[in-house]
């Protein structure tokens, strides 16, 4: 009988006075956070609106008063679109991430399957450990490192090359080699952990079916072509996706700290999340920098959802939402 | 026909060992290419505590070196002698990291638990409400102008904790731990015994899933602890508050920091400067940022590792 109340009182939209003091208790637990995620995160969906007026002082100088009376001015923040700076800004981020998404894919998938057939376990466990290390440091600690060997006055590159008698390059004022250094650090931080992901995809496969590839005659290369990499395609896939989705944005402590903010690298170091902040930081102009700030995110927005509908396609486990 | 199987399984057998191994020369090429990037991955570290040691005479003769000309613990002295600018920073950055991980490790514990209880009622508008934030924002500068003047998020230490104490990201991770170690039927047998939402949470859910929560707290005390984009940005006046990798990040900007901290060391400011061995001094503050996270890395690598499998999957 209590059961058919129960039901007769769900259907007629009432709760039993344990379900909402239930449903009271855990809502508290939620509040912490969902207080935070209200001021930290939407309320600052709603500043968007500076990208669209000519943000500036009025009195009282509150940040609402301001907002207010501050006058539309339609697109006119989005007008750096047009300055060639913007140009070269977008292409860094893209070609850069383009390219270490790629080649991080092929290393990574490289690595994990040569640790995962190391017979030494111990040096395979070492080897993981140690390259994971970088992906615990900050990019501040890693431009030192990079400073010991590129500083001018007394980094080792500059000085084996005084040593050797040939012209010394002033790293921090020369674009040349600053592609090749900033993937040589991204890899250095990120191949470990990405090599992880793979290697725990690829101790997921049953073994098994290597078993059988064995008897069917496959040599081992065959049995990774043909066994472990379909085994870890799901994972590939995702992966791929997933930083596709993030391609407009990029790492700002790599291409801010790593080449110590210097004016004559930002050819070659200037992506959309430095441009954001040095458009706030160096300028205080609110209006443009919320505008470049918006368009990141509304592109963003747009990545991941088209990344996510093409993950549930191929596989709907593992899509986003 | 016995004998003719059993040579075959014995042959399978033979052939299956050696097919599921690869041969010494590939297995040695392996070591070889995975060790000289595991040996890539940790020298620039060696060489800056070689830096560190190096005496100054040697690095103004041949540079920043692996065999530097003579030795010297002239660096570390300097830096216990920096005194206040340094300790302090430190102090900060031990002081942003525990208060930060503890309260981060509550509020996400506190949201990701009823986000995992099926029977929850708003599960689904709070999942939304945190999921969103993942694939959308306000961008740095209104969220940037928004805690400065609307939330008093500047030159305190508030403005160093508040903006990262939650992640979505984290609240999957611990929501995934959730599913996979928690059963219903003991949230149910807790209930029907009469127990509180609270002490459900506390007496019977949290010590099951303590390694849910250690992996939770170290990804959150890295963060805090490698902090220096929040410093950047709300640290404006008050650089006593400053943690140590801004401190360390602003040295090289700052030519002049060094002369200008010296007059701490007591001594003629302009001669102290003079003799202070800066290149090695700002290596030996490297030394000192990594290394409690070497001497920790060890222990918390495993559960990193953990967590941040689950969660490249989930999120």
């Amino acid at each position: 009988m209590t059961a058919l109340q129960a039901k007769d009182r769900r259907r007629l939209g009432l709760r039993s006075f344990a379900a909402t003091k239930k449903t009271f208790w855990l809502t508290t637990m939620m509040l912490p956070g969902a207080v935070w995620l209200l001021l930290i995160r939407y309320l600052p969906m709603f500043g968007i609106v500076i990208a669209f007026k000519n943000y500036r002082a009025f009195r009282p100088n509150t940040f609402w008063n301001n907002i207010v009376k501050s006058e539309w001015v339609g697109l006119k923040n989005f007008e750096f679109l047009k300055s060639p700076d913007t140009g070269i800004m977008i292409r860094n981020t893209l070609g850069y991430n383009l390219l270490w998404i790629l080649l991080g894919l092929v290393i990574s998938v490289a690595f994990a399957v040569m640790m995962s057939e190391l017979t030494t376990r111990f040096l395979a466990k070492t080897y993981q450990t140690m390259m994971f290390f970088p992906y615990f440091l900050s990019w501040v600690v890693a431009s030192y490192f990079v400073l010991a060997f590129l500083d001018p006055t007394s980094g080792m590159i500059p000085f084996m090359q005084k040593a050797a008698g040939q012209k010394v390059t002033n790293f921090y004022h020369d674009t040349t080699w600053w592609p090749l250094i900033l993937t040589i650090c991204n890899l250095w931080k990120n191949l470990g952990y990405s090599s992880v992901l793979y290697l725990a995809a690829i101790t997921g496969i049953d073994t098994t079916q290597y078993e059988a590839a064995a008897v069917d005659g496959a040599t081992k290369w065959q049995q990774i072509w043909h066994v472990t990499l379909p085994g870890i395609r799901p994972m590939i896939v995702i992966l791929l996706i997933m930083n596709v989705g993030k391609i407009f944005n990029a790492d700002f402590g790599l291409f801010y700290n790593v080449p110590q903010n210097s004016g004559s690298l930002y050819p070659v170091t200037q992506v959309v999340d430095t441009y954001v902040y040095r458009a706030y930081a160096n300028t205080h102009n609110l209006g443009m920098s919320s505008a470049a700030g918006f368009l990141q995110s509304f592109i963003g927005l747009i990545c991941i959802i088209g990344a996510n509908s093409l993950v549930r396609k191929i596989d709907p486990e593992s899509s986003l939402f | 026909m016995t004998a003719v199987s059993q040579s075959a399984k014995k042959k399978i057998k033979a052939g299956s060992f050696s097919l599921n191994r690869f041969g010494t020369g590939t297995q040695s090429v392996f070591h070889l290419v995975l060790a000289a990037f595991s040996l890539m991955c940790i020298i620039p570290f060696i060489f800056v505590i070689i830096i560190a040691f190096s005496s100054e005479e040697s690095i103004r003769q041949i540079g920043y070196s692996f065999a530097p000309l003579s030795w010297s613990t002239q660096a570390f002295t300097y830096t216990f002698q920096l005194g206040n600018a340094l300790w302090r920073s430190y102090f900060n950055s031990f002081l942003i990291t525990a208060v930060g991980t503890l309260l981060s490790v509550s509020i996400t514990v506190l949201y990701a638990y009823p986000l995992f209880r099926r029977d929850f009622r708003f599960r689904n508008f709070f999942n939304f409400l945190s999921f969103f934030t993942m694939i959308f924002g306000g961008g740095l500068v209104p969220t940037f102008v928004i805690c400065k003047s609307v939330l008093g998020l500047s030159d305190n230490y508030a403005a160093l904790i508040v903006p990262m104490l939650f992640s979505p990201f984290n609240v999957i991770i611990m929501r995934t731990f959730l599913q996979t170690t928690v059963p219903t039927e003991l949230i149910e047998a807790a209930t029907i015994d009469g127990s509180g939402e609270y002490s459900t949470l506390l007496r019977i859910v949290l010590p099951v899933v303590k390694p849910g929560i250690a992996t939770i707290a170290l990804l959150v005390s890295l963060a805090y602890w490698n902090e220096w984009f929040l410093s950047l940005l709300y640290l404006n006046k008050n650089m006593e508050i400053m943690p140590l990798q801004y401190l360390l990040m602003r040295m090289q900007r700052n030519a002049d920091f060094l002369a200008k901290n010296s007059s701490m060391l007591g001594a003629d400011a302009a001669k102290a400067a003079a003799q202070l061995p800066s290149q090695s001094l700002k290596m030996a503050l490297v030394v000192f940022i990594v290394v409690p996270i070497a001497c920790a890395y060890p222990f918390f690598q495993r559960y990193v590792v953990a967590g941040l499998t689950i969660g490249s999957v989930k999120g």
